[in-house]
């Protein structure tokens, strides 16, 4: 299976849609490397800056309800193409979810508490998150220390994160 | 304990159950338009997999941005429409035929009772109106149900909201729906699909439920859904005939999906609109709902009449009442768009068209354009548009502007006052 893992960009903010993390004006791209400059370039969040702030980033933590409204996929094409391969937040829009695990790319819900936690502790970052498939855990390493925390991901999600993504699952098996 | 509309139709449709709660379903119809399907022919293409499961179930329309307004979306359209000629696509709606996909496809009949039914768009939950499962998709599901018929989804857990008490004068669909969404909250009902029930949803017109179900994605939801029962059957029939020898025969077939007495809700909410008065969003959240007394006089420079939650006719007839012998504020522009041709037909039958040209609006061709700020319609910063769309997201129909969603009665109401108001004042 692929590692998953890299630097935290931390978006602090609850329903962050889809129209936020990919306007629909560049829906018209049909490839997703098109789509690289425009990640998040929308989103209203204090202090964040795309053109500075999406450099270098792996794994974006934020709260809850991430990805709410459009179905687009090119939400997380667009993670993709620059390198985004993992969610954490502590919870999705059910269709982002699925756009996430379909494409082969993890998006995981933790309680709250460990949101929490992980805003407290590491935000603004810098900061990196390992992810153990293995063992469902996740290691995130920072500001002088290191913690570690389970997740769950469902036999199916894990699957279609095996065979990577849904395409290829369900053309072997249907 | 019984079932749910959603879990008689997962029943009847499931092929495998992979892991957990996962089920691989059937599906009776797959949608598509050209923003998000292109890319996945695209892929099938790439992948030597240029194939379609069954020609006849799947259904296709450009309607985000029509007529094309640059080569990129003519480039949209053409792969839409190549493929669709060459798989021999018989139900592909093309330039002059076509409309919003949410309108135009029930208004053929291709939404009935008990259907599974996806699409790469979030707004597919509106064809729940008619008792199916219809769950909007992205661009990688869509793909495996062209190519397969098949979509995997939980095993649906199902809210009920119950819709009580006598609906106001000037109080609609559209006022009930932003006020569950106003409750609930837009994750209220993540992974779950939200049965409409009680005595105003049966009262309800097929326009009407189309618009309730239609928001309940703005509320996480996974589709909407309505009981089937003879105002189904009415709007239906013309598709149906041929297949029933008696709208009862038809009503007693679509029956086996009702949910038992003893169905198994996760909650049963039961929501008194006796005291609703006509709602307003405000902020750039869909649950951001309050009554347009409370936005009363806020400036709008645009109004905007039309998309998939309420471009049908009875929304045009609402605010042509509304709009009838009066001009719009010379401080903002007005829009109108039809959802369909069929619908753009009636309205000029009916006169409806010349009331809203005699007002000043600008009357548009069926489109999803403006909903979404790509066309027919986009806001400059700093905009405020008064508008019968589903979304009120920042920058939702042109970046730094500024959406607040009502009813086209409000829309009408508002466009005539120059301001955010009720449409009370301008009735009788």
């Amino acid at each position: 299976m692929s590692c998953f893992g890299g630097n935290v960009l931390f978006l602090d903010r609850s329903d962050i849609n889809t129209d936020e993390i990919i306007p629909a004006k560049y829906l018209t791209e049909i490839s997703k490397q098109a789509l690289k400059p425009y990640l998040l370039e929308d989103l209203k969040l204090q202090g964040f800056d795309p053109t500075i702030d999406i450099k270098d980033k792996q794994v974006i933590i934020t709260r809850a309800n991430f990805g709410c409204g459009s179905s687009r996929e090119h939400a997380p094409w667009a993670l993709e193409i620059n390198g985004i391969h993992v969610v954490i937040a502590q919870g999705f829009a059910r269709i982002f979810r699925q756009n996430m695990f379909n494409c082969g790319m993890l998006a995981i819900a933790l309680a709250g508490k460990d949101i929490d936690r992980l805003f407290a502790e590491f935000a603004p970052g810098p900061a990196a998150v390992d992810v153990d498939l293995d063992r469902n855990i996740l290691s995130v390493s920072g500001n002088g220390q290191d913690i570690r925390i389970p997740f769950t991901i469902s036999d199916f999600d894990r699957a279609l994160v095996e065979a990577g993504g849904w395409l290829e699952y369900a053309d072997k098996k249907y | 304990m019984g079932k749910t509309i959603a879990r008689k139709i997962f029943d009847s449709h499931s092929i495998d159950n992979p892991a957990g709660d996962i089920h691989v379903i059937r599906l009776d119809a797959v949608f598509c338009h050209e923003i998000t399907t292109p890319a996945a022919i695209n892929d099938l293409v790439s992948r030597g997999k240029d194939r379609i499961f069954d020609p006849s179930k799947i259904k296709a329309v450009i309607d985000h941005v029509t007529p094309a307004k640059d080569s990129k979306t003519a480039l949209q359209g053409k792969i839409l429409r190549d493929w669709a000629r060459r798989h021999k696509i018989a139900d592909f709606f093309d330039i002059g035929k076509n409309g919003v996909c949410h309108a135009i496809f029930p208004e053929k009949g291709f939404a009935r009772p008990g259907f599974t039914i996806i699409m790469g768009d979030s707004h597919t939950c509106t064809h729940g109106a008619f008792g199916a499962f219809a769950a909007g998709v992205g661009t990688t599901d869509l793909e495996v149900g062209i190519l397969k018929g098949v979509c995997a989804f939980r095993y649906p857990k199902t809210i009920k909201i119950d819709v009580v008490g006598t609906l106001r004068p000037g109080v609609f669909a559209k006022d009930v729906i932003l006020h569950i969404i106003g409750e609930i909250g837009v994750s209220g009902a993540t992974d779950h699909v939200i049965e409409f029930a009680g005595p105003i949803v049966e009262d309800m017109s097929m326009e009407a439920r189309m618009t309730l179900c239609n928001m309940a994605v703005e509320a996480g939801a996974t589709s909407g859904i309505c009981c089937p029962d003879m105002t189904t059957v009415d709007y239906l029939w013309p598709h149906i005939e041929n297949e029933f020898s008696s709208k009862a025969e038809a009503l007693n077939k679509y029956s086996c999906f009702l949910p038992d007495a003893d169905a198994e809700y996760e909650s049963v909410i039961s929501i008194d609109i006796s005291d609703l008065s006509p709602q307003v969003t405000f902020g750039f959240l869909p649950e951001n709902v309050k009554p347009v007394s409370g936005m009363e006089k806020t400036p709008v420079d645009q109004v905007y009449i039309g998309s998939c939650t309420n471009g049908r006719i009875e929304d045009l007839e609402v605010a042509a009442k509304i709009l009838e012998g009066r001009h719009i504020a010379d401080s903002l522009r007005a829009i109108v768009s039809p959802a369909t041709p069929e619908i753009y037909r009636k309205a000029l039958e009916k006169g409806i068209i010349k009331v809203f040209m005699d007002a000043g609006f600008c009357v548009t061709n069926p489109t999803c354009g403006a909903c979404l700020g790509m066309s027919n319609g986009v806001l400059a910063k700093g905009e405020v548009c008064a508008s019968t769309t589903n979304r009120n997201f920042n920058g939702r129909m042109g970046k730094g502007g500024m959406v607040h969603l009502m009813s086209p009665a409000t829309a009408a109401a508002t466009a005539i006052a120059g301001y955010i108001t009720n449409s009370e004042l301008y009735e009788g």
